[in-house]
């Protein structure tokens, strides 16, 4: 069995998660990547996605999070996400209209680099809306 | 002199009212554990928000790519503040404390020579606000439709705010609102978030465990994203107190307003019931003397 150390999923209003897993999947700005105990400390943007986790008591929770940071340390990894929701309570409607919302974001952009911005995020938000839907 | 009548219906008024005050100071009582209780939810991710800052302005050792919001314009000539109350009134000295605060920021600018802008959350603040200083304020943002505060409604407050610093429409911003120390007690305060506050970070980075974190992707580009976010953070964290604030200062001022109508009630009895008294004997007066005249 794999070391555990401590997660901990954090949102504005509230703390998601808070124990011990052994593994996490985090969607980084730069490419997913997989994150165990005495991970060299990095942090990382990420970018709309799911985050599995995998707790040391073999159970398996999926987080739909919207933009945020990691804080990895060999001790143990932080999350703090924009917003985030259990998987099962994730509102379909809301990623519409959060895909809406890009969407008037990157028509109204004014420069090149902010309509990049808004356009890059509209796309993983697609990328999300259609890794859901199937389950 | 007030008749028996009149008595009778002043007091009936008054125990109505009571009855209204102390609904509304159980209804406070209530509002207030869940406002606490979702500032205290809050506070982790504020907390952890100021360490992986302090880690990354350590590790950028404030260099020339920190961004414009976080070192300032290098001005101080234009000020904008974010005047945050209560939607409604019946608080106590809540929203007028605050209000009071920012007029004298206001006008210890003014006297400056500086130049004032200001966005009022909350319908209290405008209100009060509007007499003196109308055209100065920018913006009102309305959260009465909001029943519970989001961080989606701190965002949006954050967005314009800095969409109006990058424009170049202010130097400095200052955050009004008061905060939560206990039921009885609200602090109101003004807290600068733009350029924010440099000594307070510089003090957490000397603790922040000094571990060599790797960066994906470079720091800069993580600080000019985290900057932003720790700006609608803190405008949260200053609703979420202001929310449990209101909600306090609400609580003890209709404690005392009910407590006023019960003695109100006792002092409106016992004229009534002097008055009965003296009714009566003045009657048996008349017929005693009526019967000794026969």
């Amino acid at each position: 069995m794999a070391e555990a150390f401590k997660f901990e999923l954090v949102s504005p209003e509230r703390l998601l998660v808070s124990e011990q897993v052994d593994s996490v999947v985090i969607p980084g700005a730069e490419g997913e990547m997989t994150v165990l105990a005495q991970h060299a400390p990095v942090m990382t943007m990420i970018k709309p996605g799911v985050v599995t986790v995998k707790t040391a008591a073999g159970k398996e929770e999926r987080y739909v999070v919207f933009g945020g940071f990691a804080d990895i340390l060999p001790s143990g990894c932080t999350l703090l996400a924009e917003s985030a929701t259990h998987v099962n309570d994730i509102d379909r409607a809301d990623i519409a209209r959060r895909i809406q919302e890009a969407r008037e974001d990157a028509a109204d952009a004014k420069d090149d680099e902010s309509r990049a911005r808004a356009e890059q995020f509209l796309s993983q938000l697609t990328t999300l809306e259609g890794a859901l839907l199937p389950a | 002199m007030a008749s028996l009548k009149d008595l009778r219906n002043r007091i009936a008024s008054v125990k109505a009212t009571q009855k209204i005050t102390k609904a509304m100071q159980m209804v406070a009582a209530a509002k207030l554990r869940r406002a606490q209780e979702a500032a205290e939810a809050a506070r982790p991710y504020s907390e952890r928000m100021g360490a992986v800052l302090a880690n990354i302005t350590q590790a950028i050792g404030g260099g020339g790519d920190a961004p414009a919001l976080m070192t300032g314009t290098g001005r101080d000539d234009v000020h904008l503040l974010i005047v945050c109350t209560a939607e409604r009134g019946l608080c106590g000295g809540f929203n007028s404390q605050i209000a009071r605060l920012a007029r004298d920021h206001i006008r210890r600018l003014l006297a400056d020579g500086k130049q004032v802008k200001i966005i009022c959350v909350g319908k209290k603040g405008f209100d009060i606000l509007r007499r003196d200083y109308s055209s100065l304020i920018l913006e009102r943002v309305d959260l009465r439709e909001v029943k519970t505060l989001g961080f989606a409604n701190a965002d949006a407050i954050a967005r314009k705010v800095i969409q109006l610093f990058s424009q170049g429409g202010f130097d400095i911003c200052t955050l009004f609102y008061s905060q939560f120390k206990s039921v009885i007690s609200q602090i109101p305060t003004a807290q600068q978030i733009i350029p924010a506050a440099q000594a307070s970070a510089a003090a957490e980075a000397g603790n922040a465990g000094g571990a060599v974190y790797e960066y994906e992707p470079e720091p800069g580009e993580i600080l000019s994203d985290l900057i932003p976010r720790n700006i609608a953070v803190q405008i949260f964290r200053a609703l979420l107190e202001n929310a449990a604030g209101e909600m306090g200062a609400k609580m003890s001022a209709m404690d005392n307003a009910t407590r006023n109508a019960g003695d109100m009630i006792n002092r409106l009895s016992i004229t009534y019931n002097r008055q009965r008294q003296a009714q009566i004997t003045k009657e048996l007066i008349e017929i005693i003397s009526g019967a000794e005249a026969l």
